[in-house]
């Protein structure tokens, strides 16, 4: 049990966020005639549960409509639940937002917290006001996400000016000014190149391990999973369809990584191998598919041995067609 | 302290935000100097052939053109400002990031906006007022406390004007798409704050009622205050703005609460 500066307890079980048959109901109205109109009941969210300890750094993932982005507004306080009960860090969202606010930090990555027409340091500078950030705990914060995610040169240029990538390191750095204990991250990497991406997911490394941030991530890329998460929680329909770990997802979904092998010239198919099944061949090249939860290794030292082999290449699941196997199984 | 120092922060942003665009601010320049020589050259024709009309002799109806022109971007008369951000952001649902920052709402909205007015009073009001008086014969005050009767004016008119745009703002979170109301708004407050002719002109009960509406606070009545034509020395004038002032920001205290507790966040 630890006490914070207000003397509140934080978390008593170690659950830092707990999540107990959580609902979201929406009623949409649709146009069904001229004039008449017909309510609907849209269950965004239909019964979650899921606890996370301090300093987890767990993957949100579902498809679009799944209700991630619903999940985490009313982890944020923004929307109230319909129904089931919320806490983080023992405080329930919706009614104590303002309590909880100095805590948490969110980064929307399609919406930008930082004000369009000014530099980045003045919307820092305001953010510093609206957190009551003390002056030094403020310098030096701002210091180390300037050094880390490289936003050195950027301070001065108006946000308009900032390319996306540029913009979102800009966003995350807004986020934690105020030394939140948990970071809600929706889609922080959409839209960012390469770099910009492998930038992003080091800093939150460095967050998760440095500052023992508890970080909720939801994306569309797992690759990002795969870098950060140990844990994952799949969502979809509103559903929890999974909790545990990424291995176990593949497990469950059924997830195939692809080997794509280049042979010196084109051969029938290659067969006979336990556990892996050629999927396609095209010329000298051939694609083949074997479990994810299977090492690659006994599978490739097979075909260099079999056959004239010139060079390979993996490929990993996608989230997609994890989940969508999830469905079928 | 911290509240005060946080809004300061915030009127402070909203000065520099309006500060970047200087062509802007020269282009606004121009248009109310423009604007202003049309109106005046109208009210000179008017006032030729009604002489006293409204209470007002020629020189007092062209100050009133003037101020006109110098309130119109400081108290927002023809919309814009805050209003069209705000209405954005409820419509695509950027208001979600607002909503979960240790801030409240309106105030927050009120800093930016008074921050915005103090820009545009000096960016497009001084400049549009100086020329006038040039051209034409105004009748301006020589008495000091006549002038820092009217700068109280000026700002009331721009709490009564954002009051008025916040509750119009409000409406987006029912209607989602809130441009009509804005069109409304902006035509609400073009004609009754006595932009286009000054409401004293309107004879009979439609005349009475005018008066009495809140957008006359926006400019008749600062325009009335600096002219010597509001009782008690002015301080008629001032305390029918307050009224409003309070009244309106009451309202939207209300509708706030109201609107935030059914949100629904749009988008994402």
């Amino acid at each position: 049990m630890q006490e914070d500066a207000g003397g509140a307890v934080r978390d008593t079980d170690g659950a830092f966020i707990d999540v107990t048959d959580l609902r979201k109901t929406f009623s949409v109205r649709r146009r069904s005639g001229l004039l008449r109109r017909t309510s609907t009941e849209v269950h965004a969210v239909d019964g979650i549960s899921f606890t996370l300890r301090r300093g987890e750094m767990t993957g949100f993932i579902g498809p679009n409509g799944a209700g991630k982005s619903t999940t985490i507004k009313m982890l944020t306080g923004i929307l109230s639940p319909s129904g089931g009960r919320l806490r983080v860090a023992g405080v329930d969202p919706a009614r104590d937002r303002t309590r909880l606010v100095r805590r948490i930090g969110v980064v929307f990555g399609q919406r930008t917290t930082l004000w369009w027409d000014l530099p980045l340091r003045d919307s820092y500078g305001l953010v510093r006001r609206m957190y009551r950030i003390p002056r030094a705990r403020y310098e030096e914060n701002l210091a180390r996400c300037v050094e880390l995610l490289e936003l050195g040169g950027l301070l001065d240029v108006p946000v308009r000016q900032l390319s996306l990538g540029q913009r979102m390191r800009g966003d995350i750095t807004a986020a934690l000014l105020h030394d939140p204990d948990v970071l809600y991250l929706d889609e922080p990497t959409i839209g960012l190149d390469v770099v910009s991406k492998a930038r992003v997911r080091e800093f939150l490394l460095h967050l998760n391990a440095e500052r023992g941030t508890t970080v909720l991530l939801t994306t569309h890329d797992l690759s990002d999973i795969e870098h950060l998460c140990e844990r994952v929680v799949v969502i979809d329909h509103g559903r929890l369809m999974y909790d545990g770990a990424l291995a176990g997802l593949h497990e469950v979904g059924r997830g195939e990584r692809t080997l794509v092998v280049d042979l010196e010239r084109e051969l029938p198919p290659i067969e006979g191998i336990a556990g892996a099944r050629t999927v396609r061949t095209e010329g000298p090249r051939q694609w083949l598919t074997f479990p994810a939860t299977a090492s690659a290794a006994p599978l490739v030292s097979r075909i260099a041995a079999d056959y004239p082999l010139v060079d390979l290449s993996l490929r990993e699941p996608a989230i997609e067609d994890v989940i969508a196997r999830m469905y079928a199984a | 302290m911290h509240l005060l120092r946080l809004n300061l922060a915030v009127a402070a942003s909203g000065f520099r935000r309006y500060a970047t665009y200087r062509v802007a601010t020269v282009a606004g320049v121009f248009t109310n100097t423009v604007f202003g020589f049309i109106l005046a050259y109208t009210f000179i024709a008017l006032w030729y052939e009604r002489p006293q009309l409204g209470g007002y002799d020629q020189s007092q109806a062209l100050t009133f053109v003037w101020i006109g022109q110098a309130m119109l971007a400081t108290a927002a008369l023809m919309g814009g400002g805050f209003q069209d951000e705000f209405h954005e952001r409820v419509r695509n649902g950027d208001v979600a990031i607002d909503l979960y920052r240790p801030v409240d709402l309106q105030l927050w909205w009120f800093a930016s906006d008074l921050g915005r007015a103090a820009f545009q009073l000096l960016g497009r009001g001084l400049v549009p007022m100086a020329v006038g008086a040039f051209a034409f014969e105004l009748t301006l005050p020589s008495s000091p406390t006549v002038w820092l009767l009217f700068l109280c004016a000026v700002f009331l008119a721009v709490v009564v004007s954002f009051a008025l745009r916040y509750l119009f703002a409000l409406c987006g979170f029912w209607l989602l798409d809130a441009a009509g109301l804005g069109a409304l708004s902006t035509l609400m407050s073009v004609f009754f704050s006595g932009m286009l002719l000054p409401l004293t002109v309107f004879p009979g009960a439609f005349g009475e009622v005018v008066l009495w509406l809140p957008w006359a606070a926006t400019l008749q009545v600062p325009a009335d205050v600096l002219l010597g034509e509001s009782g008690g020395g002015g301080l008629a004038g001032l305390g029918f703005q307050l009224a409003w002032a309070v009244v309106l920001l009451v309202a939207g205290r209300l509708l706030q609460a109201a609107a935030t507790s059914k949100v629904v966040v749009q988008g994402g």
